[in-house]
């Protein structure tokens, strides 16, 4: 359900009118909306947005909240040049499943961004073209931007060695 | 013509016939569907970095281009989770190294936000908007002479060289440092402005309207660099735009868009500038585009210079700016203060914010999560290049390999902005 605070909010009213359930919670910290999301509707809520302005795609990250569970929080940064608004959306993903729908389909800058995603915390994209490494070697082992990986290594890796 | 199968899969850092497959010639079919491929960097001078676009040609037409990309990854992000707050802004300079004041300018902005509770003093605030302004100057004649030294007008390098090299003993006046300046800090600036900075920034706005009538003269006047770029690196601005790409790119492409605009920060809203838009969408476009920033950086620059308000340099904020030298041998309170920020570094409240904040490549924007730390629980980096690089196979595929020099070299990144 859509909180309080963005009652008003166009986008967050007309996401609770087509896609009932889907939006699970949000907030407006710093004037800025972000609206949690059910997993599963991800694609399609993003293609409504798309076609409601926010043609271009800022971003796509995540966030490690170590030990919780759902332990991943992929974050959507979404922009609308026309209506120059921002909006964030969120999904939680756990570490068990550690798996949510690409939105390529959706932006096709998305492919890079989620690879980096991929790369950097290991959550996988359903249905991505080409989910492999992007700024690590092929053959890395472990993810550098989980929590539980440390920040001194010790290990280094070249191909073809 | 025949199908190439491509094993995109097994790119990274292998030999380029291991990336590509190509079709084996059957006799009598040399020159009629016959791919070969080509590894462009990471070691080419036209890729400014570590950049590597692997090729598949017919003849001299690209079919397919790969960037591959990671070779300047140095885990920035990673250690920012390490250090304390302001102990970051140093890192954020390593970012991109051609604009590190809009790198040091975006980051104290959302910490800025973070903290709440921070009026920044209107003298930094426009001392920020010269200084940025400085940094995207300074970019945009790297970028103006080795674009231009790709294409094969050496000249301009040397002109656009000898202008930075001012900008660059201005950056140093400053800050003690001639590119990691680190200059813009959380609540205000690093250190008072100089004496005599005035006199410099002054000497150098008057001169730098003049050159940049020069480097226009010099490369319009060239038929070589005007059909080299006229018509060159077309893309239809929905595919820019789904690419993720921002900055200059789409301005040259009829968006009129600008961070500095459509979201002021830091006083931008007091200046009078235009922002410079064109519609052919070619390497041309681009080129007018960013000539075009330059001049208006300058009316920015002389603006602030002329109009630059009195008063503190920092924030009236002891719990996150340094107390000044005189005060701690005097008070207590302020000894106590320095103690703290220095050992321990200052709690920024929990919460989350994202700043975007226009760089010379594009909208560069910091994401940032704290939970109630003096270090940052995690630091996301928006960076222009990166989502500008995607648009690579946009603008070269089907075009003639000898125009991928002027479209690589138009697109403007910088490889650590990529891979931070």
């Amino acid at each position: 359900m859509v909180p309080d605070q963005l009652k008003d909010h166009p986008d967050a009213a007309a996401l609770e009118a087509q896609f009932a359930g889907a939006v699970i919670g949000g907030h407006a910290e710093h004037n800025e909306p972000t609206l949690f999301l059910d997993p599963t509707r991800i694609v399609d809520v993003c293609r409504f947005l798309k076609a409601q302005g926010y043609v271009r795609l800022s971003g796509i990250t995540a966030v490690d909240w170590s030990p919780a569970d759902p332990r991943f929080e992929v974050v959507y940064l979404l922009h609308s040049i026309q209506r120059n608004v921002r909006l964030r959306l969120k999904c939680w993903v756990s570490e068990t499943e550690c798996e949510i729908d690409s939105v390529t389909s959706v932006w096709r800058c998305a492919d890079w961004y989620e690879r980096e995603v991929f790369d950097m915390f290991g959550v996988r994209f359903r249905n991505h073209p080409d989910l492999r490494r992007i700024l690590m070697p092929n053959d890395w082992e472990g993810h550098p931007l989980r929590k539980d990986y440390p920040i001194h290594g010790y290990k280094y890796s070249y191909q073809n060695e | 013509m025949r199908e190439t199968t491509l094993h995109t899969d097994t790119i990274s850092a292998q030999d380029a016939d291991q990336v590509i497959s190509p079709v084996e010639p059957t006799k009598g079919d040399i020159g009629s569907g016959r791919r070969m491929i080509l590894n462009m960097g990471p070691q080419h001078p036209s890729t400014h970095g570590v950049l590597r676009v692997v090729l598949e040609l017919d003849g001299e037409t690209i079919i397919k281009a790969v960037p591959d990309i990671g070779f300047l990854h140095t885990g920035i992000e990673k250690e920012c989770e390490a250090k304390t707050w302001q102990q970051t802004v140093t890192l954020t300079d390593r970012v991109d190294y051609l604009s590190n004041l809009a790198n040091n300018l975006v980051y104290a902005l959302a910490v800025e936000k973070l903290i709440g509770d921070m009026e920044i003093p209107p003298k930094a605030q426009w001392m920020r908007v010269m200084l940025a302004e400085l940094s995207r100057l300074n970019s945009h004649l790297v970028w103006l002479g080795t674009h231009a030294l790709d294409i094969g007008a050496m000249t301009v390098f040397f002109y656009c060289f000898r202008e930075r090299e001012d900008i660059l003993r201005i950056l140093e006046m400053f800050s003690g440092q001639r590119m990691m300046t680190s200059y813009i800090r959380i609540g205000g600036l690093a250190l008072e402005p100089p004496r005599g900075w005035q006199q410099a920034v002054g000497k150098f706005i008057r001169a730098f309207p003049s050159k940049v009538d020069e480097y226009m003269e010099l490369l319009d006047s060239n038929p070589i660099w005007v059909r080299r770029t006229q018509g060159v690196g077309f893309a239809p601005l929905e595919d820019l735009l789904d690419l993720g790409v921002s900055g200059p790119m789409i301005r040259a492409a009829g968006v009129n868009w600008d961070v500095r605009k459509n979201e002021p920060y830091s006083s931008y809203d007091k200046f009078d500038f235009v922002v410079p838009v064109r519609q052919e969408n070619d390497v041309f476009a681009r080129y007018r585009v960013r000539l075009e920033e330059m001049r208006q950086s300058t009316r920015i620059i002389t603006q602030a210079l002329e109009g630059m308000p009195e008063g503190a340099f920092q924030a009236e904020a002891q719990h996150v700016v340094l107390p000044e030298r005189e005060k701690m041998k005097t008070q207590m309170e302020a000894l106590i203060y320095h103690f703290k920020i220095v050992t321990e570094g200052f709690r920024v409240p929990a919460g989350e914010v994202y700043q975007a904040v226009e760089s010379p490549r594009g909208e560069i924007a910091y994401y940032i999560v704290s939970n109630g730390t003096s270090k940052a629980y995690r630091v996301y980096m928006r960076t222009p290049s990166f989502g500008n690089l995607q648009a690579i196979p946009a603008l070269l595929e089907g075009r003639l390999l000898a125009d991928s020099i002027a479209s690589l070299g138009s697109m403007d990144f910088v490889l650590g902005d990529v891979d931070r």
